[in-house]
């Protein structure tokens, strides 16, 4: 067992290295000889891969912070406290990783701070950076109470306690403008953007995607994690967060089908067309079939069965935002962009980073602080058994 | 020239002999290489073009809109409209995001891709010749009266006139007096063309109302968000407070209670 744990890590970083030093070679020559080196942006497609995939499913996979924060520290919801800590690692990590690829993607990314000095209050790009900034911020701040709690530095952790609500409160509504100023991004392309994606309600349906995945995010975490880390999983806990998933699933189903309707393109939804296509991929794969999965109790219950549904989610809000930032231009813009290999190279650089920063974040911070007092978890499995109406008890 | 008015570019489709002489003078005044009859597509290296369309040659430029989505989603105003009308961009400012060739309705921003320091490219109506009362170049080199320059309230009188004069020849339509809010750069046709290079169905609002009819309640969602969330705060602490007084604890201190769905 141990020896097959470590042959498979070994693996693991051997592929880390050697993205690491592909990465590298790839990020010189991205700064010394343009994006058209390594990309396949053109003026046709200004936005790609790291734009459609690094940024906006970036932002949204970080979701899982602001909604668990909420949860146990606005609605004091405590049952769920054991799984904040890994939840804001994730989200401060998310978005180290996402200004990361702006880095890459922006032109002059020396500029970066411009907008801070010279901002255009008729842009969301102005908007989208300046939350980008400070949510990082905010997320730094939530995340220093580990370091500090490691470090010993006493006052400081009391001081980051204490302000612990109101820096929630702040990042929530930060997550809430961001979230779906992302989506409002695409209002000004109706003319661009394939009818299936664009519509007037592009920021709700941004923010509500962004509640699902994040809650998806949280199951996919904690089942990685306990994996890689042979931990316990919170089981109840996360079936209960399952529940939630398809609470919120249902709502999005909702929204998206009565604008669809609404705006008469749901008979575009049909068909064989190359879009019509992809926007099946994205309604049945990811939003049809893990709501049907939820909504049974046996599947949420088992380890695999949540975890697969969580899957799936997230797989399908990926192929809405690649739809909405690419599939939904193609139309317009004429050919395709397919993303050079560069920049998956690159897009999966990080991410490999940001799996070697989790790492090294549990191994030195005490971000699964339940793990010392395990017995916790019994009565969370009485309270998860309670009448179907109560959806979360307090237990400690 | 009065300097509230601002200035714009009337094409007409139907004196044009397509001699590519504006297209010509444009890359020789940026010191372009290129060859105006291969000039196709628009770059960062080729600002205009002239295609054919129906054997009518066609201009495809900058449109220097009266509401320019450009300039309404640059993040760092690095795109700006000016007094005298052209939109003109200042590289010093622009952090790269190409929010702007995006949003662009009529696909007209190009990028330098393979520079270390890149910049957007596109017409600027020659600004520069302009201040010093000079007409663009692509005005100047026009052999017909194909490209006119003036005040777009001029040209507009002008293109007008021309519809008047010569019924049959032209379709009695300008392009660009209204669409999208209206836009500097007109263009007279002899019949209907389909498109100009943007959605003809998108109609005369200004695109960048879209984004500001959301962004403009901004302030009130997080005033109202915020207070929501602490009110809630407070009341779910309150409801553990008000457990803990009456003795309904359970376990180790922290009340039971129901989370709202
Ligand atoms: S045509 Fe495009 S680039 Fe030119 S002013 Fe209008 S929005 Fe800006
Ligand atoms: S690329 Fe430059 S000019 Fe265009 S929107 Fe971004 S900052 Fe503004």
């Amino acid at each position: 067992m141990t020896n097959q744990r470590n042959a498979r890590f070994g693996f693991w970083r051997g592929v880390f290295y050697l993205l690491l030093g592909v990465g590298l070679v790839l990020t010189v020559m991205r700064f010394t000889q343009g994006l058209g080196s390594v990309t396949n942006l053109s003026d046709r497609y200004p936005w790609g891969l790291w734009v459609g995939f690094d940024l906006l499913c970036g932002v949204g996979l970080a979701a899982g912070g602001f909604v668990l924060t909420a949860t146990v520290y606005i609605f004091n919801i405590q049952r769920y406290k054991p799984i904040v800590r890994p939840a804001v690692l994730t989200a401060f990590l998310g978005y180290v990783m996402v200004v990361t690829a702006l880095l890459f993607d922006l032109g002059k990314p020396w500029n970066i701070w411009h907008p801070i000095v010279m901002g255009n209050p008729t842009s969301v790009m102005f908007e989208v950076a300046l939350c980008v900034m400070s949510y990082t911020a905010v997320l730094a701040l939530e995340f220093s109470g580990m370091v500090f709690e490691r470090v010993g530095w006493k006052r400081a952790w009391k001081i980051q306690k204490a302000v612990t609500v109101p820096l929630v409160i702040f990042g929530v509504v930060l997550s809430t403008f961001h979230q779906s100023s992302l989506g409002t991004l695409y209002l000004i392309v109706p003319g661009k953007l394939h009818a299936l994606w664009y519509t007037p309600v592009l920021p709700i349906v941004f923010f509500v995607s962004s509640a699902m995945v994040g809650l998806a995010m949280v199951i996919v975490e904690s089942h990685l994690s306990a994996r890689a880390f042979g931990r316990q999983l919170e089981m109840p806990l996360l079936s209960d967060l399952g529940r939630v998933l398809a609470a919120v699933l249902g709502v999005y189903l909702v929204l998206r089908v009565f604008d669809l309707v609404y705006r008469g393109a749901a008979g575009m939804a049909f068909g064989f067309t190359y879009e019509a296509m992809l926007f099946q991929l994205e309604f049945a794969v990811g939003l049809l079939l893990p709501l049907a999965l939820l909504l049974i109790p046996r599947v949420r219950a088992n380890t695999h069965g949540l975890y697969g549904s969580a899957l799936l989610v997230v797989l399908g809000f990926i192929v809405h935002r690649l739809n909405v930032s690419i599939t939904g231009f193609e139309g317009a813009q004429g050919g395709r962009y397919i993303p050079s290999l560069g920049e998956a190279l690159i897009t999966l650089m990080m991410i490999a980073i940001g799996f070697a920063a989790f790492r090294f974040c549990v191994r030195t911070f005490n971000v699964y602080p339940e793990e010392a007092h395990e017995p916790v978890l019994a009565p969370a499995r009485v309270a998860a058994e309670a009448p179907a109406a109560v959806l979360g008890r307090a237990q400690r | 020239m009065s300097s509230k008015e601002p200035t714009g570019l009337l094409f007409d489709m139907v004196e044009c002999i397509g001699c590519r002489n504006c297209v010509k003078a444009c890359m020789e005044i940026h010191g372009f290489a290129g060859d105006p009859e291969e000039a196709t597509t628009l770059s960062a290296t080729c600002y205009t073009t002239m295609a054919v369309e129906d054997d009518y040659p066609i201009r495809n430029m900058c449109r220097h809109c009266q509401s320019p989505s450009c300039v309404s989603v640059c993040p760092v105003g690095a795109l700006q409209r000016t007094e005298e009308g052209p939109v003109v961009y200042d590289a010093s400012r622009c952090i790269g995001c190409r929010y702007c060739m995006v949003a662009c309705p009529f696909n007209i921003p190009r990028y330098e891709w393979d520079k270390a320091v890149p910049a957007v490219r596109k017409c600027d109506m020659c600004i520069d010749r302009q201040r010093e009362g000079k007409k663009p170049a692509c005005a100047e080199a026009c052999p017909k009266g194909a490209t006119v320059f003036g005040t777009r309230k001029e040209l507009l009188a002008e293109a007008w006139k021309r519809i008047k004069k010569n019924p049959r020849d032209y379709y009695p339509h300008v392009y660009g007096e209204h669409e999208l809010g209206g836009t500097s750069v007109l263009f007279l046709a002899p019949h209907e063309v389909a498109s100009l290079g943007y959605k003809a169905s998108l109609g005369n609002e200004p695109l960048p109302r879209l984004t500001w009819q959301v962004l403009s309640k901004l302030p009130g969602v997080g005033v109202v968000s915020a207070a929501t969330l602490m009110a809630i705060w407070w009341i779910t602490r309150r409801r553990d407070e008000v457990a803990l007084a009456e003795g309904r604890v359970g376990g180790n201190g922290r009340a039971r209670h129901e989370e709202r769905n």
